[in-house]
């Protein structure tokens, strides 16, 4: 029963601080609590904007660019990204030739790419889907090849003593064994990649999820802006579940 | 039979190395840590490359991959697969080899059932007790019906208990397959306990091979004897035997009372770490209680301090740890009380 309690108990107290919060930004602007309220709607108003827009072309348009965007984008930068880390945490030779490029290219922001990008691909759907795929791509390589080389060597040593070949000993041992690591890498660039593309959209791409809060800014409209917001916000938790989940089904058991 | 010729390995302190192993022998690699015991057995199953020449029963090893030596090697941290059960583990090698699902399902119940680990087949590594990992790792190691045997420091990560329990396992089973093993230890007892012959290395060099009790009362050179703790050997001048596979020998004025099965011996060794000191008498019921003298502080290690106690004229060396040397409180010429356990007490074979 005590332990019952205490593995409810966190939640609980998630759930109530959201409750709190939704209470707070309600009452604060009903009762006139907020400076500029005329300005910032309450929360039952979002809610009731949003199932309005719902139904509205312009949100769903911009939602399913976005949306397309980001996937077309985080599959391709993940997908190689994947591939990549486990041949350079394999591979020393090949390690050794993409590190120092991998090392100069790792620090440099996805949306520092957008100036120099708008200039070679120009403004069409391609240039999101790049963006998103350099900001997906260079931290799930970290996370793969940091993941494969903590494999130690005596699990490769014995699994090798055992018979296996080198493509048996990566995937009965050293993938399985990388892949916290590779989710990590997963989990965070995931949600990281509809931060960017709505940033993309903010700067340089006339449609999508940005770019309509952008133009609902241009005419004052608060409550789309904090739809965009929440949507936003519920996509990046999605993602980030997904992968918790994936990864839980993966190792979950094991790890 | 397995014969290593080692001239020089990279990186590696290990040089002009020259063994040969019997079949079905257990052979074990006695050093100190770095010593070169595992690169050894890094040599013997091709982990590490090397200038010289490995050969199983007259056969060139030098350019057969680790794969295909048929050798089954047990790690000091039992490497275990973590994201494999305890079922897949041992099935590892036999799936690889392609051996067909009713040969591997056989095979692995009658290890799991050798073993005694049925219980925990379908379990992941990580919630088993060190006893189990090293029994499903021992299991894995001998699926594919490896000729040769190594084992790496296989108990130094289990509590005594545990380990005393599975070398007796082990050491039944090795005799009962006839496999022919190398076996690195830095500890003693266990090497006494198990070995058919004994390499002591230093420095990468192999300093002496013999069977357990010559190393012991026939070192060939100061530093095997210093390696063992300089064990203090006596010659017995009496034997009598007592009840309950005890004597009673005489050596010089010390009189001891040893374990003994009635075959002759003539010589004792007393094992300097297993001696207890005491500032005060000793009250435990233990056997072997003297009052003594200490004569001489020899030398103060790192964490090791070897003294020389004198009882009647007869003088012991005696090894300490510094906790306990810093502990006891006391100078040269004090008397000092002291008890000489069974288990340090060796006998020779006349």
């Amino acid at each position: 029963m005590n332990s019952e309690q205490n593995n409810y108990a966190p939640k609980i107290r998630g759930i109530f601080s959201i409750l709190i919060f939704i209470a707070l930004w309600e009452f604060s602007i009903r009762l006139g609590w907020m400076p500029g309220n005329i300005f910032f709607p309450p929360f039952s108003e979002v809610i009731g904007e949003i199932w309005e827009m719902l139904f509205d072309d312009l949100l769903i348009d911009s939602y399913k660019s976005s949306f397309i965007r980001v996937i077309i984008g985080f599959l391709v930068g993940a997908t190689s990204g994947v591939i990549i880390g486990i041949w350079m945490g394999w591979s020393q030779k090949v390690y050794d030739w993409t590190k120092p490029i991998i090392s100069i290219l790792y620090p440099i922001p996805a949306l520092g790419w957008l100036p120099l990008l708008m200039l070679i691909i120009g403004i069409n759907e391609v240039l999101p889907v790049v963006i998103i795929f350099i900001c997906s791509f260079f931290p799930i390589v970290y996370n793969t090849v940091k993941g494969i080389k903590e494999v130690k060597p005596e699990f490769i040593n014995a699994a090798r003593l055992l018979g296996a070949s080198d493509f048996v000993i990566l995937k009965k041992v050293v993938i399985p064994q990388a892949l916290p690591y590779i989710f990590i890498g997963l989990k965070l660039e995931s949600g990281a990649a509809w931060r960017t593309v709505v940033a993309a959209e903010m700067i340089a791409i006339p449609t999508g999820i940005g770019a309509l809060m952008m133009r609902a800014e241009n005419l004052m409209r608060i409550d789309i802006i904090l739809v965009c917001l929440i949507i936003l916000s519920v996509m990046c938790l999605i993602f980030e579940s997904f992968f918790s989940y994936l990864e839980h089904r993966m190792t979950g058991e094991w790890n | 039979m397995v014969n290593i010729k080692l001239k020089n390995i990279n990186n590696f302190n290990c040089k002009d190395i020259n063994l040969d192993i019997k079949d079905g022998e257990m052979m074990v690699l006695i050093g100190q840590t770095g010593a070169g015991k595992t690169t050894i057995l890094n040599v013997i199953s091709g982990l590490i490359p090397y200038e010289g020449s490995v050969y199983f029963n007259g056969k060139c090893m030098d350019n057969v991959s680790p794969a295909k030596r048929d050798v089954g090697y047990l790690f000091q941290s039992f490497a275990l697969f973590p994201n494999l059960t305890v079922r897949e583990n041992i099935s590892f090698g036999l799936e690889v080899k392609d051996f067909d699902k009713n040969q591997i399902n056989t095979r692995v119940d009658e290890l799991t059932s050798l073993f005694g680990i049925e219980h925990i087949a379908n379990r992941y590594p990580k919630g088993l007790s060190g006893g189990e990992k090293q029994r499903v790792a021992f299991a894995r190691t001998l699926a594919t019906n490896p000729k040769i045997l190594l084992l790496d420091e296989p108990f130094s990560n289990l509590d005594p208990r545990t380990a005393n329990i599975l070398r007796n396992e082990m050491k039944n089973l090795q005799k009962e397959l006839n496999i022919t093993t190398v076996f690195v230890t830095h500890n003693q007892k266990e090497a006494f306990e198990l070995a058919d012959r004994v390499a002591v290395i230093k420095n990468g060099i192999i300093e002496q091979v013999s069977k357990p009790m010559d190393i012991l009362f026939n070192p060939y050179t100061q530093s095997v004897h210093h390696l063992l703790g300089s064990p203090t050997i006596l010659r017995c001048d009496e034997v009598k035997e007592l009840d309950f596979g005890l004597a009673k020998v005489t050596c010089g004025s010390l009189s001891l009372v040893v374990i003994n099965d009635g075959e002759p011996f003539d010589k004792v060794a007393i094992l300097s770490y297993e001696i207890r000191l005491s500032k005060y008498p000793i009250d435990s019921v233990i056997p072997n209680k003297f009052k003594a003298k200490l004569v001489d502080v020899v030398a103060i290690g790192k964490s090791i301090v070897q003294l020389v106690v004198e009882i009647q004229n007869t003088k012991l060396t005696v090894e300490l740890s510094k906790t306990n040397w810093n502990q006891l409180g006391i100078e040269v010429s004090e008397n000092i009380y002291i008890a000489i356990p069974f288990g340090s007490i060796i006998t020779s074979i006349k």
